[in-house]
């Protein structure tokens, strides 16, 4: 096993077996390097927070659903909106994502974990405490309200003196810490832990996808944890970059967050790609038409996405010169996606098409994240979008690429992928269920906005006036959402019934799969490959299966596998990081007890909190970790 | 570059007949589709321009995928291997170069479009210039060539180019009048935008607030009322010479004096930064915005009751607005009505 | 991959430990992305300041404020210490664990040198010219990225303080190697950005 993973045990000799300290029951949770567990965790944090989003949604579909409707306060409902939509991209989608990652990249390319199962665990961990920490906003004095594009100066103290955006700064930049260790672990997993054979240009699409997504995340999450780290200063420590008074300018805010932000929609996109990529082809028992062109198209997409943030901007008065050559460049992207979306249909062109739960859902992507592009490069069109921006047609531009696109997708995937995770099928008949409820609710919720926006609707308005030629469309939009709320709980029915039948899945449930994934058991053990395989061409499997091999050809022989050690230093150090956060973000209030202001505001609390974190850090140096081993007999016993 | 000027020109028919079909929808003085100016009108030839080259490309994307979905359906006792295409050199040479032809298609008028509306009128002496200033939640109009400042309603001549001047006091809004034209940001100084629109017909439109402001982001309407020339100059003529009415009981006006005009301004009285106007209130489109003085329709009602309503418990009606309650501030009951009978009978001619 | 662990079996290291292991290869070109994703947020704070440094809100102005000695007194340490590390990682590579602890120290001490000087300009701006973080946009530009370049030099000084410990303790190993190898890189790294900082900071505020 390489890895680099070390526990507190320094001089605790390696020892045969499983001898090795495990834990069990949730210590075994807390403390696991494992890229399977890690994976697991993810979901479940993912999935978690994604209910929550969800119900915000419906909340705020219930307040849309006439005019004039008093179900919601109009503060309550801005901190609803604030809410959804970022808890939706960086603390639902984002996990799944993950999720995704951690199980199925190292058993794609061939490796028995990633490259640094310790900082996979660290990212996990920070990710769910920045999250909580956003969410605890809703008990202790409200949530953020400025929307979750935080556009100051509302969002400064002036406009939202409640401690709302403090948690909006400070949980989104622990959590984006979280994502961008997740980030370099897989490009660094990507780079060096491919098995022998498996050049870059061998890699499954979805693997491609990642190593591309990470990049982005490299490369764009830095630009937002300058942003936040900015409105923190401005807001706790009265600093003046957005303040006009004393010279700031609230434009700049703007330019830092979508230099992030249209990157990060890139991040949320093309895992779906490689999801729909890995998808296709499996049912339709043909490679993937043109691999190379898909290549070249994810990383013109992740280029271009840097170049195009001003098109969010338009309206803010960049000048013609800025407008018409962001236009242009944004119409661009049109063309590699538009490759991406052929190439697909010519995968199932001359094959045979198995309409299963996740190809259905790859099916359902194909058109409508279709729609969800074009209506992008018409917003693309600055003069046209002077009409568009901040209306309902946004609006329903970005669920049919986000929902349209990276949830289909991920539901694709959650369906494809789930007998690798757990070892048990999802039931197909509910599968199907959810793919039909979700995706009428979702086209109903979303097809009918367009027009909302184009009528004159414009978005986060928390009621509207009668008698405008709304109310019909809303009123739809509303039975939609809850439609599509329905194929979520179906879903969840699915998993609950899934979960308690046995652990039976074969290795290759699908019967067609093309990769490394589909040649260990379901679930695979905890050292993933007994040998690790030797790769021969692109969709490794497949091409043993058409030689007619039964399973890969070892690249080694069977000997021992070294395995890094359980810690729970990740988990501490995340707690503290969570602790500094609170502490600082409540360092200038007074409190009711002597105790409580004079820890919080001589930063004691911080301090504390970010003694811990580097205290584990330290400890996580000074102790080396040896890991134990797995022995080749244990091996052969199982 | 001709080429796909002429591909262009061969969408025309279609672009045609999708502009009849969108034209059903929305309000006339409220939807994009329903264009009542120029600068509307060129935002809408371009979204007419690119709605019809996507639905062609949908049609495509659309029929390929219903065809190899039944067609390529895997059968019962299919178990022939299908052929492992690689990919076609020739077609990913095609759907690279016609998306590229479209995508050009659409951007050079585009381009062209967007330098056409850098044309911001600041300069030309005939156009109309207003400072257009956002608060929460209301709009100042104040009309630099006259020395005249308004609130919620925007006067304006038909035809004339109308110059714009956009600022916020406060957070960031966006002035957007859809059927006029595309919307544009307030900012705060340092970044002022610049903007035009006309009006060639008579009529009251709706504009809104486009930038989420704060709660009542959502009823941060206005109206922008265009009439004739010389209705508009006799409006000037009146705005410019106000009568500061007063109520006539003295009480109230001596009220009124202490605790309204503290902030709001009338008649001649310079323009309060943190208020709206009161000059002529009585002859404007609504109250606050929202509550439509016109008991002709369903939705509204005379401005007498609309001012009532605002000035028992304006949180009700907007909340989050930065106007106290009147009762806070220590009128009665009978007082506000008496406010708000003599607003209703303060006109303009 | 059980090898990944192995030292040489007579206790010597190959010429370049750090990358002896797969694990310290990873480390190290994890280093190296994660210097990229640095490289972005430094780039943003630049940005930033850039935009911001005129903006003096009546407060002082760049011009008034830097005293060029004492900076370009800072950047001659920081500049030597970096020449320090490369000294300290030749000689790890030469297996001479001696030179390279004593190497490691003096670039330590420059680095504290460094840091002293700078908590000495701030506490002169502070208290003598009446220039704070909420002075001006221009004071909160010039805090928070100097301030980010101060706080990355001080974790770098303990950081290189731990190796130093450890190299004391563990040896020269397979383990420790890759550790002091990318703490090298951290180190010229800021450097780096310091040379950026003094141009486009202190130079460029001087002349402009």
């Amino acid at each position: 096993m390489a890895h680099a993973a070390q526990s507190l045990q320094p001089s605790q000799p390696l020892q045969p077996g499983h001898s090795a300290k495990r834990h069990t029951g949730l210590m075994d949770w807390i403390t696991t390097v494992d890229h399977k567990k890690i994976a697991i965790l993810y979901l479940w944090a993912g999935g978690l927070f994604f209910g929550i989003g969800g119900l915000e949604a419906i909340l705020i579909r219930i307040q849309l659903i006439k005019p004039m409707n008093t179900f919601l306060d109009a503060q309550t409902f801005n901190e609803l909106i604030t809410m959804h939509g970022t808890t939706m991209i960086f603390l639902g989608v984002m996990p799944v994502i993950f999720a995704l990652m951690n199980a199925v990249i190292p058993l794609q390319i061939g490796a028995r974990d990633v490259a640094f199962p310790f900082l996979n665990s660290l990212g996990f961990w920070t990710f769910l405490f920045g999250g909580l920490l956003l969410n605890l906003s809703w008990v202790m004095g409200g949530a953020p309200d400025a929307g979750w594009t935080a556009y100051t100066p509302l969002s400064s103290t002036g406009y939202s003196p409640s401690h709302g955006v403090d948690f909006y700064t400070i949980g989104l930049q622990i959590a984006g810490l979280g994502t961008l260790i997740g980030g370099i672990n897989f490009l660094a997993t990507i780079i060096t832990m491919r098995a022998p054979g498996m050049s870059f240009m061998r890699m499954p699409m979805f693997a491609w996808a990642t190593f591309i997504t990470s990049a982005i995340i490299l490369f764009a999450f830095p630009a937002v944890t300058v942003g936040l780290v900015l409105l923190t200063f401005d807001r706790i420590l009265d600093a003046n970059f957005f303040n006009v008074a004393g010279g700031g300018n609230p434009v700049l805010w703007q330019h830092i967050f979508w230099i992030f932000g249209h990157p990060e929609v890139y991040i949320l996109i093309l895992p779906a790609f490689g999801i729909i990529s890995e998808v296709i082809p499996t049912f339709s028992r043909k490679r993937l038409f043109g691999y190379s062109s898909m290549v070249f198209a994810t990383i013109l997409i992740a280029f271009l996405g840097f170049m195009v943030w001003a098109h969010h901007m338009f309206t803010t008065g960049l000048g013609p010169v800025a407008n018409a050559l962001f236009s242009v460049s944004t119409m661009l992207i049109a063309v590699p996606t538009g490759i991406k979306i052929f190439n697909w249909l010519f995968t199932m062109w001359g094959g045979q098409v198995r309409f299963t739960t996740p190809n259905l859902f790859a099916a359902g992507f194909i058109p409508t994240f279709t729609m969800g592009g074009v209506t992008g490069v018409m917003l693309a069109s600055a003069p046209a979008d002077f009409q568009f921006h901040d209306t309902y047609f946004v609006v329903a531009h970005f669920h049919y690429v986000i929902v349209g696109g990276l949830v289909l997708g991920l539901f694709a995937g959650l369906h494809y992928w789930w007998p690798k995770m757990f070892g048990r099928m999802l039931s197909e008949s509910l599968g199907k269920w959810t793919f039909w409820t979700f995706i009428i609710g979702f086209h109903l919720t979303f097809f009918v906005q367009h027009f909302l926006g184009l009528m004159g609707m414009q978005r986060r308005v928390f009621t509207y006036l009668p008698n405008q030629q709304f109310d019909t469309l809303n009123l739809v939009s509303t039975v939609g959402a809850f439609l599509m709320g329905v194929g979520m709980i179906i879903f969840l029915v699915n998993v609950f019934l899934t979960s308690r039948r046995p652990a039976d899945a074969p290795e290759d449930p699908w019967e067609d799969g093309r990769t490394l994934e589909w040649t260990i058991p379901s679930p695979p053990p905890e050292y993933n490959f007994k040998q690790t395989p030797l790769v021969r061409g692109l969709d490794a499997f497949w091409k043993e299966k058409m030689a007619g091999h039964k399973a890969m050809t070892p690249a080694e022989p069977i000997g021992p596998i070294h395995m890094p050690s359980a810690t729970i230093l990740p988990f501490l150090m995340s707690v503290g990081i969570f602790i500094a956060g609170l502490g600082f973000m409540f360092s200038r209030d007074e409190f009711s007890s002597s105790i409580m202001s004079f820890l919080f505001n001589n930063y004691i609390v911080t301090a504390l909190g970010l003694l811990i974190t580097f205290g584990s850090m330290l400890m996580r140096s000074l102790f080396d970790d040896h890991g134990w081993h797995i022995e080749p007999e244990e091996l052969e016993g199982r | 570059m001709m080429k796909t000027w002429q591909a262009g020109k061969r969408l025309l028919p279609m672009t045609a007949a999708l502009g009849l079909l969108l034209a059903g929808c929305g309000r006339e003085d409220l939807s994009v589709l329903r264009p009542q100016g120029p600068v509307a009108e060129s935002s809408y030839g371009l979204m007419k321009l690119s709605i019809t080259i996507m639905i062609v490309v949908l049609l495509i994307v659309f029929s390929i995928a219903a065809y190899v979905w039944i067609r390529f359906r895997r059968k019962k006792d299919q178990d022939e291997i299908p052929k492992q295409v690689e990919g076609s050199f020739k077609l990913e040479v095609l759907w690279t170069v016609i998306p590229l032809i479209l995508v050009i298609v659409l951007a050079i008028p585009t381009v062209k479009v967007v330098f056409a509306a850098g044309n911001d009128h600041s300069d030309d002496k005939d156009a109309i210039k207003v400072k257009v200033t956002g608060h929460q939640y209301w709009w100042e109009f104040e009309y630099t060539d006259y020395g005249i400042t308004t609130a919620q309603d925007l006067i304006i001549p038909t035809g004339k180019h109308i110059a714009f001047e956009l600022s916020t006091k406060d957070v960031l809004h966006s002035f957007w009048v859809p059927s006029l034209a595309g919307k544009m940001d307030t900012n705060p100084d340092g970044t002022v935008n610049r903007f035009s629109f006309s009006a060639p017909n008579e009529g009251v439109y709706r504009g809104k607030c486009a930038e989420l402001c704060g709660p009542s982001h959502g009823f941060m309407e206005f109206k922008v009322k265009s009439v004739s020339g010389e209705a508009f100059d006799k409006w000037v003529a009146s705005m410019k010479a106000p009568e500061s009415v007063m109520p006539e009981d003295p009480v109230l006006a001596e009220k009124f004096k202490s605790q309204c005009l503290t902030c709001h301004a009338i008649g001649s009285m310079p323009a309060s930064p943190v208020a709206p106007s009161l000059t002529g209130i009585g002859s404007r489109e609504s109250v606050a915005g929202i509550l439509l003085n016109d008991d002709t329709r369903e939705d509204g009602a005379p401005v007498l009751e609309n001012l009532k309503t605002w000035l028992h418990d304006p949180q009700s009606v907007k909340p989050g607005n930065k106007m106290p309650n009147p009762k806070d501030m220590g009128l009665s009951d009978e007082e506000i009505d008496g406010i708000a009978e003599y607003l209703a009978g303060y006109t303009l001619e | 991959m059980t090898t990944a662990h192995a030292e040489a079996a007579d206790g010597t290291l190959p010429h370049e430990p750090e990358k002896a292991t797969l694990e310290g290869r990873n480390k190290v070109l994890a280093f190296w992305l994660f210097l990229g994703g640095e490289a972005v947020l430094f780039g943003t704070l630049f940005a930033t300041f850039l935009a911001l440094r005129n903006q003096t809100n009546e407060g002082p102005s760049a011009a008034e404020l830097f005293h060029l000695p004492l900076v370009a007194a800072a950047t001659f340490l920081l500049l030597v210490s970096s020449l320090t590390s490369v000294f300290a990682i030749q000689a790890m590579h030469r297996g001479n664990v001696a030179q390279l602890r004593n190497w490691l120290v003096v670039t330590v001490l420059l680095g504290l040198a460094f840091l002293i000087l700078e908590i000495y300009e701030f506490s002169v701006y502070i208290r003598h010219e009446e220039f704070g973080m909420t002075t001006s946009a221009f004071s909160s530009a010039f805090y928070t990225l100097v301030g980010f370049h101060g706080a990355h030099v001080a974790f770098g000084i303990l950081w290189i303080s731990v190796l130093i410990g450890q190299l004391a303790h563990k040896g020269l190993t397979v383990v420790t190697a890759p550790k002091i190898y990318v703490s090298a890189m951290y180190w010229h790294f800021i450097d780096v950005v310091w040379v950026f900082i003094f141009t486009v900071v202190y130079l460029l505020g001087k002349v402009g």
